[in-house]
């Protein structure tokens, strides 16, 4: 029995083993693929993005803490790795540049803990409340002095430091990519880590049952606190990489958009699994930098992306593909599909008439010229003219009645997955 | 120095009235589904836009009736098709809903109307001064937001202490679960107080949008401030809600007036000090005036971290 159990383990051990190793190949190879400057400044901002996102969900996933303020302390991060850096470049502090996130990382942990300890006496809207009134405070403060956030210009800086530990100048993009990425490496297995640990344990145990957990001699207020401090700590790391491949760090960071957009990111990444603000990250990195070129209207695809997650999935992206890993597993996936098949043509028209009609508003009430043609998909078009406004209306009320329609088969798929999966189950 | 107390009075008196149309509703909607509404002031945004959009039709006066009445029944769908459905998931799935549709209306908001600020204006009967004290006019339409307030004030306390429903809605903001248990159609309630709080605010909306500012940033602006004095008032307490709305709005409308800074505080005692550059500087040389964006915020955090209760809450947030 034993021995089983062992080669079980060994094998998890050996499956996240290799698991990391495929990430980190594919990281030090993902530069060759990527030719343009634009991807890679794009795989950049990911990577930053990635260590705030898994920093946040710290808080909401593992320690059941909504906070509305964690744009806090990365943007303090970002402040204060930014001043070490001009006082690296002004020759009073000797360290070298790589140290620098680390720097902006100890400074968030120093605002995690003050403002940890006095708003996680209780969990729940409090918290909230409290982490959104901190939030404005310093986001408001940071306008009155401007001697440590730079006023309305912010604060930049130099880079190209003197010191440094590898040959790297971190004059080229490509450099700071590397830098980035080892420094997101570092955080990702050191968040995962801490989930193992008796403190992520506790955590957990403090977002499941608040009530029960001082019976097993734990104190919640001081496990939120050293929880929040932490995820402070990472959030600082990457506030502090932002400086870095920025170079100019502005009031802006520490207000309640970047907060707001940390939240909404883990949120459709998913907060029940770990790897779940991975997937949001990237996906609303691409989103944000793609379709922002693309249309005007992406902040509000991003918005109704958010609101059908919490309506219709509240696992996230993880959780979907989770729960369609396990009928997968257990072979029962093909009927489920048979019904996506069948739902896809509905939501295809639904989305095509719901696009088309936001972009004809937003061409009259944000172009320049509204008397210009519209281009979607290569068909050119005006938005005065009453047909797109008849054929998008049309398509939207169509294919919202199929959708409710074929939703019912959709459920009807999940049901009898559901019920193969358990006699499988029970018959093995 | 009387002339500037008379004023500030009378208009944080204004301003106080106006943040307790937003924060009624949302207090009541708080106490009694535990949800604090972030899209509370959207509703407020939506008010200001719709009558805006009324009086290029017909004109103001309609649309005093008309824009509270439709935010009220989209308030009404909101909860009925979306809070019930992430009912299921819990308070925090709730939470993030409300957030999520504040967010939605903001961008709406841009889409139909655009970026700019829209031109919606005072009715022109209203404008002109109602009485001049001191060489300082007071407007008539301050007069008449002040009016609304009031009739709206009355009327809420009537219908809350003088009719059945408003009586199962006070016996709710207590003891949710036991009119549950009692038979009420609790979740019938919850859709009217919704819609009902979403008409206040959009009633808000309207007197206010043309007062200050109608642009899709309104909602942002005030959004958090509502919460402040719903937090400072303290949950379950409508008293504490009309409290907390006068005395922010005399906290902020005071803060203004005021220019001193550390520097002026520390002369008082005959101290002189001055600081030529870094974070000390410019702690000493900001003013009262500048520190009414946070004093709010200040205010509710330490509220929070001392009082949890609030001024006249009766249970904890």
């Amino acid at each position: 029995m034993s021995t089983m159990q062992n080669t079980d383990s060994s094998k998890k051990w050996l499956h996240v083993l290799a698991l990391w190793a495929g990430a980190i190949l594919m990281i030090v190879l993902l530069p060759l693929l990527l030719r343009s400057s634009f991807m890679l400044s794009m795989a950049s901002e990911m990577g930053i993005m990635i260590i705030f996102a898994l920093s946040y969900n710290m808080l909401l996933g593992q320690g059941g803490m909504l906070s509305f303020g964690h744009a806090v302390y990365f943007g303090m991060g970002g402040f204060i790795a930014m001043h070490a850096l001009n006082f690296i470049n002004a020759g009073v502090l000797f360290l070298p540049l790589e140290i620098v996130p680390l720097i902006g990382g100890l400074g968030g942990l120093f605002f995690g803990i003050i403002f940890g300890y006095v708003s996680t006496r209780r969990a729940g809207t409090p918290f909230a409340l409290i982490s959104l009134g901190i939030g404005e405070l310093i986001a408001a403060s940071s306008l009155m002095l401007p001697s440590f956030f730079g006023g309305e210009e912010g604060i930049s800086g130099d880079r190209m430091a003197e010191i440094t530990l590898t040959p790297f100048g971190f004059g080229q993009q490509i450099e700071v990519y590397y830098l980035i990425a080892f420094w997101m490496l570092v955080s990702i297995g050191l968040m995962y880590l801490l989930t193992q640990t008796p403190l992520g344990r506790m955590a957990n145990a403090v977002r499941d049952n608040p009530e029960r957990t001082p019976f097993v001699g734990y104190n919640t207020h001081i496990v939120r606190t050293i929880q929040l401090s932490l995820a402070a700590f990472f959030a600082g790391i990457a506030g502090g990489l932002f400086a870095i491949n920025y170079e100019i760090v502005t009031s802006e960071i520490v207000g309640a958009i970047p907060s707001a957009n940390v939240l909404m990111m883990t949120y459709i990444g998913g907060t029940g699994y770990f790897f779940g603000p991975i997937l949001g990250a990237i996906l609303i990195t691409i989103m944000e930098l793609m379709l922002a070129n693309i249309t005007h209207a992406w902040v509000l695809y991003y918005g109704l992306m958010f609101v059908a997650m919490i309506l219709w999935a509240p696992g996230g992206l993880a959780g979907l593909i989770m729960m369609h890993k396990q009928l997968w597993q257990g072979r029962v996936l093909s009927g489920v599909l048979k019904a996506y098949a069948v739902i896809a043509g509905p939501v295809i028209i639904l989305f095509l008439g719901c696009m088309t009609l936001i972009e004809i508003n937003y061409h009259l009430s944000l172009s320049i010229k509204p008397e210009d043609p519209l281009h979607i998909f290569g068909i050119e078009f005006y938005a005065q003219s009453i047909w797109p406004w008849v054929i998008s209306i049309v398509l939207s009320i169509g294919g919202l009645v199929l959708f409710q329609r074929s939703r019912r088969i959709v459920s009807r798929a999940w049901q009898t997955a559901g019920m193969q999966l358990k006699q499988k189950d029970s018959g093995s | 120095m009387i002339e500037f107390l008379v004023f500030s009075l009378l208009n944080s008196l204004l301003y106080g009235m106006l943040l307790f149309m937003l924060s009624s509703g949302l207090t009541l909607i708080f106490s009694m589904m535990g949800v604090l509404n972030f899209a509370h002031a959207s509703f407020y945004m939506l008010g200001a836009y719709f009558a805006y959009q009324i009086s290029v039709f017909v004109g103001f006066w309609p649309g005093l009736i008309i824009a509270p009445l439709l935010i009220g029944a989209i308030g009404a769908l909101v909860e009925r098709f979306g809070l019930r459905t992430v009912h299921k998931s819990g308070h925090v799935a709730e939470l993030l809903f409300t957030v999520g549709l504040a967010f939605l209306i903001e961008e709406a908001v841009i889409l139909i109307w655009g970026r700019n600020a829209a031109d919606y204006r005072i009715p022109e009967l209203l404008d002109s001064p109602l009485f001049t004290l001191w060489a300082t006019d007071f407007s008539m339409y301050r007069g008449f937001m002040l009016l609304i307030a009031v009739i709206m004030f009355i009327g809420l306390y009537l219908v809350l202490t003088r009719t059945r429903i408003g009586l199962i809605i006070q016996a709710a903001l207590t003891h949710p679960e036991g009119v549950s248990a009692l038979g009420h159609n609790v979740p019938g309630v919850f859709m009217l107080v919704f819609g009902g709080g979403c008409a206040l605010a959009g009633l808000a909306g309207v007197i206010g949008g043309n007062f200050f500012i109608t642009d899709p940033g309104m909602a942002r602006m005030l959004g958090p401030i509502v919460f402040v004095v719903v937090v400072v008032g303290g949950m379950g307490s409508l008293t504490g809600a009309f409290v907390a709305s006068l005395l922010l709005g005399a906290i902020q409308t005071f803060a203004v007036g005021l220019e001193y800074s550390l520097t002026d505080l520390f002369m008082l005692f005959g101290v002189s000090l001055s600081f030529q550059e870094g974070i000390l500087k410019d702690l000493f040389r900001i003013q009262i005036a500048h520190t009414g964006p946070i004093l709010p915020y200040l205010f509710m955090v330490f509220m929070l971290i001392f009082r949890p209760k609030g001024l006249m809450g009766t249970r904890e947030t």
